[in-house]
């Protein structure tokens, strides 16, 4: 006790000398090796939960280290550090070992970034993962999926250590504290990605169909799924399991709040899935919609503004713009007569939008949306033949 | 035994910890909270059919508005304590939907009392509690985000035993219904941040604001609201992006660029039915 008080200074490095020998008589009931290495301690510490032991082959192949010499100062010692290796006599120089502690983290870390990118690593990681080491999905409506550590950065001093959620696609912050101190780096940006490419298994499919009944979707277990029913991917190549696909649906008074308040739902498009790869095939490569004209007009002008610089903007374009010259010169106010025409498609669009607006937010009736769209498109078709007071008679 | 941690508590602090509620509101894992007045828990009207609810009703009411006679029998009392509980739980989630109730919770929020979101991307944005069902012993609590606009699990297991009744599932919504001018921005750090962020640059106008908010008439703040625009806020909302050696994912960029135009169609339909009606 007198001892501890007296080495307060320095009680960094008795925390460290300290803390192995605690763990050395648990480690040693477990596995036969009398010794522990410095790399089963430094994985042992708390706050450390997440890193998995980096074989010693792995660091001694100066190929897996290229490049890091030049990022991690002490590199010698550093090295040594790890590798349990005695160090030399001229050692001494090192005014502190506390510095040569950090420098050892550090090329820990950045290997460790590299090993579980490996097949080992990979391994080792997935065994902790399903172990549930690295804690489950904040989020309510992920029901607990499990979450991988990553980075926002490869390289180190940056951003601490994140979750990644396979289910939401989303990072979040660790729940402890204790997380604060671990560079996100010793993750990389790379690994939870590939785990989950290498183990399909464990990921959830982009794909998710509402359960049949209705009314029980508010509470998020039955929202998982009848467990009855085995799951089928839409995609017969995908490999993934079944997906935690509901999303939240705020209420006011047991009412849906409606899109149109100012404090209306803005954000479900984040967590929402299609039923079926065709819905996914639905949207371009540049994220815009396929075969859907419901937005002609504003989409046009954004073409017009975008692909000025690009000689082929397309034929489409070019018919377009042709057909709203001629309607300039069969009105004599074209400006007023383009506006009308708006009008009028709102207005159509409004009369055909009404009709499910009840049921909108609900997941099965945003994507039966297309077909809805079709019809209402041939509507506005009309419009461009037909007189004005007509249609608006109709709608 | 409600009666020995009282003395326990009152040791330590000046307040007042005779009165049930304030003990209630100052015990540890009862954070998210917030006072009822007590003129409304003494209008029976807003108490109605909470009697079926809650057993010993009159008597956990005497005990809530500190009226219960001494003579009540000990064994009475440990469970009378959760009744009052189940009780109070109750009437707080009718509390908080009315104009006092929201701007006692409005001061919580900004406050930062119910902790903040989880995810990267909403900086720290403070979150409200709400309840997945407004029937109590089903759902504990959860956590709403308003940028994000989902939900989370208490970080804490003395938060999450809590009883999601106890706040139900209007509270949020009705908030930023009537407050519009709090609902977060999708981007950027959040607007009532780390404490002292912004109110030492304008004081005064920040005085005038929190005035005007605790207000129990709601057309004030209304009005307030009047010019904001939230049809095209999505679009700026910041996303994650799963990228392997710094290339995106096919299958989730995929699945992301779906989302995105799931996003526009829902902007373009929200500004063209803003443009119609302003």
């Amino acid at each position: 006790m007198s001892r501890r008080g007296e080495e307060d200074n320095i009680s960094g490095a008795d925390e460290v000398m300290e803390e192995p020998e605690e763990q050395e008589d648990g480690y040693t009931s477990s596995t036969p090796t009398s010794t522990l290495t410095w790399i089963s301690w430094f994985c042992s510490l708390p706050g450390h939960e997440y890193f998995c032991e980096v074989t010693e082959d792995f660091i001694e192949d100066d190929f897996n280290l290229t490049g890091l010499n030049s990022m991690v100062p002490f590199w010698k010692e550093a090295m040594e550090m790890v590798l349990d290796v005695e160090p030399d006599e001229d050692a001494a120089k090192i005014p502190d070992v506390s510095i040569v502690e950090s420098s050892a983290e550090m090329l820990y870390g950045l290997v460790h970034q590299r090993y579980i990118l490996g097949r080992a690593g990979q391994q080792s990681m997935a065994e902790k993962y399903e172990s549930g080491i690295f804690g489950s999905c904040p989020r309510v409506y992920c029901i607990g999926c499990n979450v991988v550590p990553c980075g926002r950065s490869d390289i180190p001093g940056v951003d601490t250590v994140k979750l990644f959620c396979p289910n939401c696609n989303d990072i979040f912050v660790p729940p402890s504290s204790r997380f604060q101190g671990v560079d996100g780096a010793f993750f990389g940006t790379t690994f939870a990605h590939l785990f989950f490419q290498n183990y399909r298994e464990s990921a959830p499919a982009p794909f998710w169909k509402p359960p049949p009944s209705g009314g029980a979707s508010l509470s998020p277990r039955s929202a998982s799924g009848n467990r009855g029913s085995p799951f089928v991917n839409p995609n017969p190549y995908g490999g993934q399991k079944r997906a935690a696909g509901y999303v939240y649906v705020p209420r006011i008074y047991g009412f849906k709040v409606s899109e149109r308040a100012k404090c209306g739902p803005r954000m479900q498009w984040l967590r929402l899935r299609p039923e079926s790869p065709e819905q996914l095939d639905q949207v371009d490569w540049r994220g815009r919609w396929i075969d859907e004209d419901e937005y002609e007009d504003d989409e046009d002008e954004q073409d017009r503004q975008m692909e000025d610089f690009d000689p082929d903007a397309g034929d489409d374009d070019d018919d377009d713009e042709g057909d709203e010259e001629e309607e300039e010169e069969d009105a004599p106010s074209g400006q007023q007569h383009g506006q009308r025409r708006t009008d009028g498609i709102s207005a159509v669009a409004h009369a055909v939008r009404t009709l499910p607006s009840g049921t909108r937010q609900d997941m099965p009736v945003m994507i039966s949306l297309p077909p809805a769209t079709g019809g209402k498109v041939k509507l506005v078709r009309q419009w461009t033949t037909v007189q004005p007071p007509a249609l608006t008679g109709a709608a | 035994m409600s009666r020995r941690i009282v003395e326990e508590i009152s040791t330590g602090s000046d307040s007042d910890y005779s009165r049930w509620i304030s003990w209630f509101l100052s015990s540890k894992g009862n954070e998210y909270f917030c006072e009822v007045d007590e003129d409304f828990i003494l209008d029976r009207f807003n108490l109605t059919g909470l009697n079926n609810e809650v057993a010993n009703y009159a008597q956990a009411l005497d005990l809530i508005t500190d009226q219960l006679d001494d003579e009540v029998q000990e064994e009475l009392r440990g469970s009378l304590d959760a009744q009052a509980r189940l009780l109070y739980g109750l009437i707080h989630a009718r509390w908080i939907v009315t104009a006092r109730g929201l701007a006692k919770m409005v001061e919580k929020y900004k406050r930062g009392d119910f902790g903040r979101c989880p995810r990267v991307l909403c900086q720290s944005q403070s979150l409200l509690p709400v309840g997945l069902v407004d029937i109590p012993y089903e759902k504990s609590v959860k956590l709403y985000c308003g940028r994000c606009e989902d939900l989370y699990s208490p970080k804490s297991s003395r938060h999450g035993s809590i009883d999601g009744a106890y706040f139900g599932t209007t509270f949020p919504h009705l908030l930023f219904l009537v407050y519009p001018t709090l609902i977060p921005p999708k981007t950027g750090p959040p607007v009532d941040g780390p404490a002292g962020s912004n109110t030492s640059a304008s004081d005064s106008k920040s005085r005038r604001r929190s005035a005007r908010e605790e207000l129990p008439d709601v057309t004030g703040t209304e009005s307030l609201g009047e010019g904001i625009s939230t049809a095209s806020v999505a679009l700026k909302a910041e996303r994650y992006r799963p990228r392997i050696y710094g290339f995106q994912v096919h299958e989730t960029a995929k699945l992301q660029r779906w989302q995105e135009a799931m996003r526009d169609r829902q902007v373009g339909k929200l500004e063209e039915l803003e443009a119609r009606g302003g």
